[in-house]
């Protein structure tokens, strides 16, 4: 058996600070003069980044798995959100941000901080509904803008549909002066969008670096590292971050560093994982067998297109294209077609988009088998999961599934799941390493 | 040689001795509370049957929800992996293999060597086992192993709920309420069962010859439930609970022996 060297991350703990600082920098600023918003991960962080660089977000999905990591505090809020009459088979997500919110406890110490603004996309159907409920329980009138997002799926995009969520955020930066008060800067928003193009496709490459065998990282650590995007992609500081990562998995990959030190088996998952569980992934490595990501993780933020050798890599930014941008609607017009072309976004639209995506993780990076988590705690990236089980079999790769929610703990057998990864790994002919 | 294969299930354990590739012993004990006194009971059983003493077994191969309690296994195979291997050895013709147990309902593609190409295994609900016909069984008021006999004699099919056990209880209460005939609502548990052991067996392709086992192949009316629902015959062998023990007395006596 081939034992290939392994060493932890030099970025890691840096990593850990930019989190960190993020949830800080939202909950202490008003006691610098700063201005909160809230909204989904998804929402173009980069139109309210030209109010200020004193504005911070709370992005809520990021923000409810941390909840759901953390079990004793997750399992307060479900039970605060079923005591005021919500059905428990809402977004998991969604859920654990309304306990945050009714028992006014922020998940990283104090009171749950009330955002200034809301800054929402609609998305899925519990996007749509999430912050209406959250003024219903800060019962306060919290100015609220949401984005329809519905012009894709990408590869069908017209002239027509980008001017209708382009047209959407000149409105959007109109009522942020109004609400704020605030005089909109758009050489702040230029250089957000010029940010969030760059981090999204250099985190595209770290996920392109993945191909190698050995893997230079394992899924659970990306998980630690893509999170940065969903907190703030459209900020330099993460945009250098994925820079430095980048160049040290580059490093990785020349020297061969592994992630699993018996590297023999490539598997990828889909969709977020049960939060509370993540040692799944470790038990799978005493297989020997590593996840070496999934779309969830490669493109929930990472921005991708065809390159000429055929292969799937990080987007070319407008800058890379000699592009300069100078004015707002040049801004926004960028913004929203990069925006739309997110992979994540597009099986909303229908299942093949992500089948033929799956597929080409699993054929390009050299996949022996895929996980895929029929994950009762978000519909959006659940429905259509058995349709692309069927796609990826017919491709030829060996799929197993496992049921369970990425916020509540409950809804996850974790003996079943293990039984279910032994009954995997036996048929793709592998035994514990001793 | 003598190899042995151990199935511990959910509720029972099973015990397979092979001498040479034939089935020389099956025994079986219920699991109580001490699950350790029902391996060792089972397994002594089955020597006894042949006269063999410990010593003489070669190579055991543990399988099960509970196979980590065989502390005396040479090694281990999944669940389905070892029902697999059975049904394989039992019908070699086998390409789908319906297993379902006490807490568990398995449908498991297999290659014309045996080898796992593809399964699906029901999740928390119990609503695709054995249990639920017991607790079925218990709310007709009629022995458990009466169930298949009394679900024959039914002429009228009566839709049940089998998403949950829990309101499918609820439903037969109401039907007993309703003077529902028992073997029509025996029927309709047993269709309910087979509805949701065929769906899930269709997530992965069903394909001829049809083999079912585990301890609900023992219930006639099951069988007939899942024949109607699958529009096409089934193969069952003999002793349908012991698939799984057999597949693990054939890994057992494999050159690498239960490893």
């Amino acid at each position: 058996m081939i034992t290939y060297k392994t060493e932890p991350l030099k970025c890691w703990n840096k990593a850990k600070e930019i989190r960190k600082k993020f949830y800080e920098d939202y909950a202490n600023a008003h006691a610098k003069g700063g201005i909160r918003w809230a909204g989904g991960a998804w929402s173009i962080g980069s139109i309210p980044a030209g109010l200020g660089p004193d504005v911070y977000p709370l992005t809520s999905e990021p923000y409810a798995a941390s909840i759901a990591f953390d079990k004793p505090f997750s399992e307060e809020c479900m039970a605060a959100v079923e005591k005021a009459g919500y059905a428990r088979d809402l977004c998991s997500y969604m859920r654990n941000y309304w306990g945050s919110v009714i028992l006014d406890r922020y998940a990283f110490g104090g009171k749950f901080p009330v955002p200034d603004f809301i800054w929402q996309d609609h998305i899925c159907c519990s996007h749509a509904k999430w912050y209406q409920v959250v003024r219903d329980l800060e019962k306060k009138d919290i100015p609220y803008f949401c984005l329809d997002v519905a012009a894709g799926p990408y590869d069908k995009l017209t002239e027509n549909k980008l001017n209708y969520l382009v047209g959407q955020l000149h409105d959007a930066i109109g009522w942020m002066e109004k609400v704020t008060g605030r005089k909109y800067d758009d050489e702040l928003l230029i250089e957000a969008v010029n940010d969030e193009c760059r981090s999204t496709s250099v985190w595209a490459e770290v996920c392109a670096l993945n191909r190698a065998v050995p893997a230079p990282l394992d899924e659970k650590t990306m998980y630690a590292l893509y999170v940065l995007g969903t907190l703030k992609k459209h900020s330099k500081e993460v945009a250098d971050f994925y820079e430095e990562l980048r160049d040290e998995v580059k490093d990785r990959v020349s020297r061969g560093i592994a992630a699993v030190a018996h590297e023999r088996c490539r598997v990828m998952t889909d969709t977020q994982p049960p939060w509370g569980f993540l040692k799944i992934f470790r038990y799978m490595e005493t297989y020997g067998c590593i996840s070496v990501g999934s779309l969830y993780t490669f493109a929930l933020i990472g921005a991708w297109e065809d390159k000429p050798d055929g292969t799937w890599g990080p987007r070319t930014t407008p800058l890379q294209k000699g592009i300069r941008i100078e004015t707002r609607d040049q801004a926004l017009r960028v913004s929203a077609d990069w925006n739309l072309a997110k992979p994540e976004w597009q099986h909303f639209y229908h299942p093949r988009y992500k089948t033929d995506m799956m597929v080409r993780i699993a054929k390009e990076w050299k996949l022996n088998g895929v996980m895929l988590h029929y994950n009762r705690g978000c519909e959006g990236l659940t429905l259509g999961i058995a349709e692309n089980r069927l796609g990826i079999v017919g491709a030829g790769f060996p799929v197993v599934t496992f049921e369970g929610n990425m916020g509540d703990e409950r809804e996850f057998d974790e003996a079943r799941t293990l039984a279910r990864i032994d009954t995997f790994m036996e048929g793709l002919g592998l035994a514990k390493i001793s | 040689m003598i190899s042995a294969g151990i199935d511990v299930g959910a509720k029972n354990v099973k015990v397979v001795l092979l001498r040479d590739g034939e089935v020389v012993s099956r025994s079986f004990e219920t699991i109580g509370l001490n699950t350790q006194a029902a391996i060792d009971g089972a397994f002594a059983a089955a020597l006894r049957q042949i006269g063999a003493g410990r010593g003489e077994i070669s190579k055991i191969t543990a399988t099960g929800a509970g196979r980590k309690e065989v502390k005396f296994a040479d090694g281990e195979l999944t669940e389905v992996g070892a029902s697999a291997k059975g049904v394989h050895h039992l019908f070699s013709s086998a390409c789908t293999a319906i297993d379902v147990g006490a807490e568990e309902g398995r449908a498991i593609k297999v290659d014309e060597k045996g080898k796992v190409l593809d399964f699906a295994v029901n999740e928390k609900c119990a609503a695709g086992a054995g249990a639920f016909t017991e607790a079925m069984a218990r709310a007709l008021e009629v022995g458990v192993e009466k169930m298949g006999e009394l679900s024959l004699k039914s002429r009228t099919a009566v839709p049940m709920n089998a998403q949950c056990a829990v309101f499918a209880e609820s439903e037969v209460v109401s039907l007993i309420h309703a003077k529902t005939p028992k073997e029509d609502i025996a029927r309709a548990v047993h269709d309910a069962i087979a509805d949701r052991i065929v769906s899930m067996a269709r997530r992965i392709g069903i394909e001829k010859d049809v083999v079912v086992v585990g301890g609900l192949a023992k219930n006639a009316g099951f069988i007939d439930s899942i024949k109607r629902t699958l529009a096409t015959d089934v193969l069952v062998p003999q002793y349908p609970e012991y698939a799984a023990a057999l597949g693990a007395a054939l890994h057992a006596a494999t050159p690498t022996g239960g490893q």
